[in-house]
């Protein structure tokens, strides 16, 4: 263990080699500055690589085969949704009847306040005349969710019962999860086809991640007298499996399914790109063409089946079993079922009488897009609102992003890395600042450097300003039980819109601009820099705030001697986060106009390049992950340094 | 009780837990004491231990926390692998028995109830204590009828349908207890069972334990940090210290003759007289002679100790439940062990 003072030493000097290195760098060679753009190299080894797997392996085979199988699943629901001409070829299921449904569904999960939550985002989405897009993407979630839930589950029992497959498991996840969404777009695309399926495939794919880990969880979970009980009942091995640890592990497993919904539902949102109908594509179209008023309607939409989801699931989490007094009726105990189907009855009567009830048809829906859009334009071209966006607009750009753009893009490569490296030096000590060096050495080899960077740029600048901006918001909420409370539920709320929503506002002020997308990038990862501040900072032991107080601290020496530190851990955390939000958000924000890896990224798209759109995600995911480990191996540190 | 009726038959028996636990044992010297074999890095979860149960008793293991005495009847029920020696039940090796053979003696012979109660969360009360039956495949009804039998047993009538979770800690305690009970186990594996549960639901679940076992008759380990407890409950004790058993005896000659330092320090602070009794002291009696009234060979000392103090006579008579005299009792030792020695 190398002494506390000489450990700092070896961090300092790495950056003092990154100083260094830019001071003399008119005089540095050239390799040691940028090194060349060698990603052509590696891009043509990997297309013969994915040519290989795809033709002379034959896998092109088995996934067109899995692609008809989904396509046949999804083209049913497609059917029963919004009436698409396939099998079963049954006419679309009458909006009143989903919406009531979904009502009755919320009711037995969670009482009045969810079933009118489900019920009116349904009767909401019917009525603004989006009922058909909006059903296009619940056609894709409702078969591409199961299926994800079910793979995850199997793998996660698997990585649990096997060491090795766990070890095989863990770093293919960690990728997954920093992984750009266009690199989960482009290869389902080559893969399965575009539309619906390549849509569904790449939602699984997205989806699994989070199920793996927390059936693993789950099942780990399980208390060992219960395991022992279980053994001292006789069970077999299957019988352990499927009697003892899957239901023990319920909720984990349910919180599993929470968020393949959710991820589903932020991934086929996204599909867009690859041309899958539905909210996603129509939001983009708006967005495109700046009609602000149905855009506003339709991320409405998005954010309320959001929400809905969100809730319906998260309810069933807590949903526990209740018993029925002895001699209750079947019809008391089954009243769910039969409330269920006494509802379905009437309204599919109801629709096949008044046709409203069925569908609701162009002109009869309340969507007031063209006024909403005027007034919104109105007030952006007020005077006092230009005046203020656009002087937002010059100071972040001249102040901020041009100047912080160009001393990045100044810097020479090794001084770069040499700074990373001492940083995650100083923060994590020697394993986190080999990975990071290695990591960034990468990306150089890769060949996407100048891009890198200004990915890097704007991910560093947002979360920067998240902090600067979230953390005293967080600071003043955390001050009290009930403004603590309201705060975290906005979060948690905003952390189930799907990512592409943030676009909205930022778009709605800025237009199509560079501060759009530091804005929006911003917005996202706000959430949850000001939710694990708070949680930090309200998880504070109060004997430590108590001791504070009586030894008559103000409250600012308080919140820094003894609130600050004692919750950095967790504001690690959330910085971890913010930071993996904002390398995902980054390559969205790429719509709008960017000049970085994800704008290469979106021109992939057109050719299908596969082995270049990989060069340019692996950029992304070897700087996230080195950035992730760093920050995590420094939680960890602090958190065992305070005995936490 | 015959003697050599013995259910479970402990022989040598090493719980080692380390990175090689059975070469390290091979080559470790019969001798070695817990802190050598720490200093190696193995821990000793079960130290060598010799013990058997015998048909219809209840053995208490007592111990302090990381002694070994879960760990022991763990091996017991092959719960845990043991390292060496050899565990017996009914006269077979159970280190021997292939998985199936494992699952059908647990299915037929054995019931286990544990400290925080081991519930499945998601059944009910009577789906829980059904559960043994279950997985040994009885049918609906019959596993019913036999779940509801038990139930009423314990003293949950009417909580069938409850969840475990809608029922205090001696409410659930007593459903682990119904559970254990639903294959009419020969052997009863109590790990602890009490322990979670405050004070006085405590003694009225003892109460209820000795009246159950009292019908049931079966035999008994039972696992307690608790040295009351086990004074109260037990027909014999073994007392274990660092995974090695330190005395195993009847709580009178335990109380009597602490066999080590370590024994002596738990009967310290125990009043003799409420757990000796009569029939300890009873001495054949040297003449046939015998003056005045008998008392019970099961009587305590405490029950006893007017009549110890204003009786004159030197030895007092001492009679089985029978009537049949056992030999005579000396008063003096007697008062001794009432006031304390040497008053």
């Amino acid at each position: 263990m190398i002494p506390q003072s000489r450990h700092a030493q070896i961090g300092y000097g790495l950056l003092a080699v990154a100083v260094l290195l830019t001071l003399f760098k008119p005089i540095l060679p050239e390799g040691l500055v940028r090194l060349p753009e060698w990603h052509p190299i590696w891009s043509a080894y990997m297309d013969a690589g994915f040519s290989w797997l795809q033709n002379d392996l034959g896998l092109i085979h088995v996934t067109r085969e899995i692609a008809s199988w989904i396509g046949f699943l999804i083209d049913a629901a497609a059917n029963l949704l919004y009436g698409k001409s396939r099998w079963p070829r049954l006419d679309a299921i009458p909006w009143s009847v989903i919406a009531s449904l979904a009502a009755v569904l919320g009711y037995y999960l969670g009482g009045w306040k969810l079933s009118l939550l489900a019920g009116g985002t349904f009767t909401w989405t019917a009525m603004m005349g989006q009922w058909k897009i909006t059903m296009e993407t619940m056609s894709v979630i409702v078969i591409a969710a199961p299926i994800g839930f079910a793979i995850g589950l199997l793998l996660g029992i698997w990585s649990w019962k096997s060491r090795r497959v766990e070890a095989v498991l863990r770093p293919v996840l960690a990728i997954l999860q920093t992984l750009p969404f266009y690199t989960y777009l482009l290869p389902a695309v080559i893969f399965f086809k575009v539309g619906p399926t390549a849509a569904s495939v790449a939602t699984i794919v997205y989806s699994i991640p989070p199920m793996i880990l927390m059936t693993a969880v789950g099942l780990k979970k399980v208390s060992p007298e219960v395991v022992e009980a279980g053994k001292m009942s006789g069970c077999t091995r299957w019988q352990m499996l499927t009697r003892v640890y899957i239901p023990s592990a319920r909720t984990e497993i349910l919180v599993g399914l929470n968020q393949v919904i959710m991820l589903s539902l932020a991934m086929v949102v996204l599909t867009a790109f690859i041309g899958m109908p539905g909210l996603g594509a129509k939001l983009l179209a708006m967005m495109n063409s700046f009609k602000l008023g149905r855009s506003f309607e339709i991320g409405i939409t998005i954010v309320l089946l959001a929400i809905t989801l969100d809730r319906l699931s998260k309810a069933w989490v807590v949903k526990q079993p209740e018993h029925f007094e002895k001699d209750t009726p079947w019809w008391i105990k089954h009243q769910a079922w039969l409330v269920a189907a006494g509802i379905c009855v009437f309204f599919f009567v109801l629709s096949e009488l008044i046709p409203y009830f069925d569908e609701v048809k162009r002109k009869q829906s309340f969507s007031m897009g063209k006024e909403i859009d005027v007034a919104m334009k109105t007030f952006l071209a007020w005077g006092p609102m230009q005046a203020f966006t656009y002087y937002v607009r010059y100071i972040f750009n001249v102040w901020v992003l041009i100047p912080t753009e160009n001393a990045l893009l100044y810097l020479p490569t090794f001084a770069l890395i040499a700074a990373v490296t001492g940083l995650c030096w100083l923060m994590g000590g020697a394993k986190p600042a080999i990975i990071g060096f290695t990591f960034f050495l990468l990306v150089a080899v890769l060949g996407w450097w100048d891009r890198a960077m200004l990915t890097l740029h704007s991910t560093v600048t947002a979360t920067l300003l998240a902090m600067l901006i979230g953390m005293p918001m967080a600071i003043r909420a955390s001050r009290s039980e009930s403004a603590s409370r309201r705060m975290i539920y906005i979060c948690d709320t905003a952390q189930t819109f799907p990512s592409f929503i943030y676009l909205l506002p930022a778009i709605m002020l800025f237009g199509i601009t560079p501060v759009t997308v530091i804005l929006s990038i911003l917005i996202y990862t706000m959430v949850p820099v000001v939710r694990y501040t708070i949680e930090g900072l309200r998880g504070v032991p109060a004997e430590m705030t108590e001791a504070a107080d009586m030894s008559g601290a103000t409250r600012s020496q308080k919140l820094w001697n003894v609130q600050l530190p004692l919750a950095m851990p967790t504001i690690a955390v959330g910085l971890n986060q913010a930071l993996m939000f904002s390398f995902f958000m980054v390559i969205i924000a790429a719509f709008i106009g960017t000049r970085d890896l994800g704008q290469e990224m979106q021109r992939t798209m057109a050719g299908t390049e596969l082995g270049k759109n990989f060069t340019l995600g692996f950029s992304v995911v070897l700087m996230a992950l080195a950035f992730d480990i760093a920050i995590n191996s420094w939680a960890e540190r602090k958190r065992k340094l305070l005995g936490l | 009780m015959k003697k050599d009726d013995v259910v479970i038959s402990c022989r040598n028996v090493w719980k080692l837990f380390g990175d090689q636990p059975e070469r390290f044992l091979d080559s470790l010297n019969e001798n070695a004491t817990y802190q050598e074999i720490r200093e190696q890095g193995y821990i000793a979860g079960v130290h060598n231990v010799s013990v058997d149960v015998h048909r219809g008793e209840m053995l208490v293991i007592m111990g302090l926390s990381g002694s070994g005495k879960s760990t022991l009847v763990r091996c017991m029920g092959r719960l845990h692998e043991i390292t060496g020696g050899t565990i017996e039940i009914e006269g077979e090796d159970i280190g021997a028995l292939d998985e199936d053979a494992l699952i059908n003696l647990r299915r037929q012979k054995m019931g286990m109830v544990f400290q925080s109660f081991g519930l499945l969360p998601h059944r009910t009360v009577l789906e829980n204590v059904a559960f043994p039956l279950e997985m040994r495949g009885q049918d609906k009804h019959e596993r019913r009828a036999r779940a509801m039998e038990v139930i009423e047993l314990v003293g949950l009538s009417g909580r069938e349908e409850y969840f475990p979770r809608e029922l205090s800690g001696g409410q659930q305690q007593r459903v682990g207890i119904a559970r254990s009970l639903a294959i009419e186990p020969d052997i009863w594996f109590l790990d602890e069972p009490f322990s979670a549960l405050d004070p006085l639901i405590r003694r009225e679940m003892q109460d209820e334990f000795l009246r159950l076992q009292e019908m049931l008759g079966k035999t008994i380990v039972f696992i307690t940090h608790d040295f009351d407890e086990a004074l109260r409950l037990a027909d014999r004790i073994a007392i274990m210290k660092d995974g090695a058993i330190e005395q195993c005896d009847t709580p009178d000659k335990i109380v009597l003759n602490p066999a080590t330092e370590y024994v002596a320090k738990f009967t310290e602070e125990i009043e003799k007289a409420r757990v000796v009794h009569a029939g300890v002291l009873a001495k054949p009696a040297k003449s046939k002679k015998i003056d005045g009234k008998a008392v019970e060979a099961s009587a305590t000392i405490q029950s006893l100790a007017r009549m110890l103090v204003s009786d004159v006579r030197k030895s007092i008579p001492v009679q089985d439940s029978d009537g049949m005299l056992i030999g005579v009792m000396d008063r003096k030792e007697a008062l001794d062990i009432l006031l304390g020695e040497g008053a």
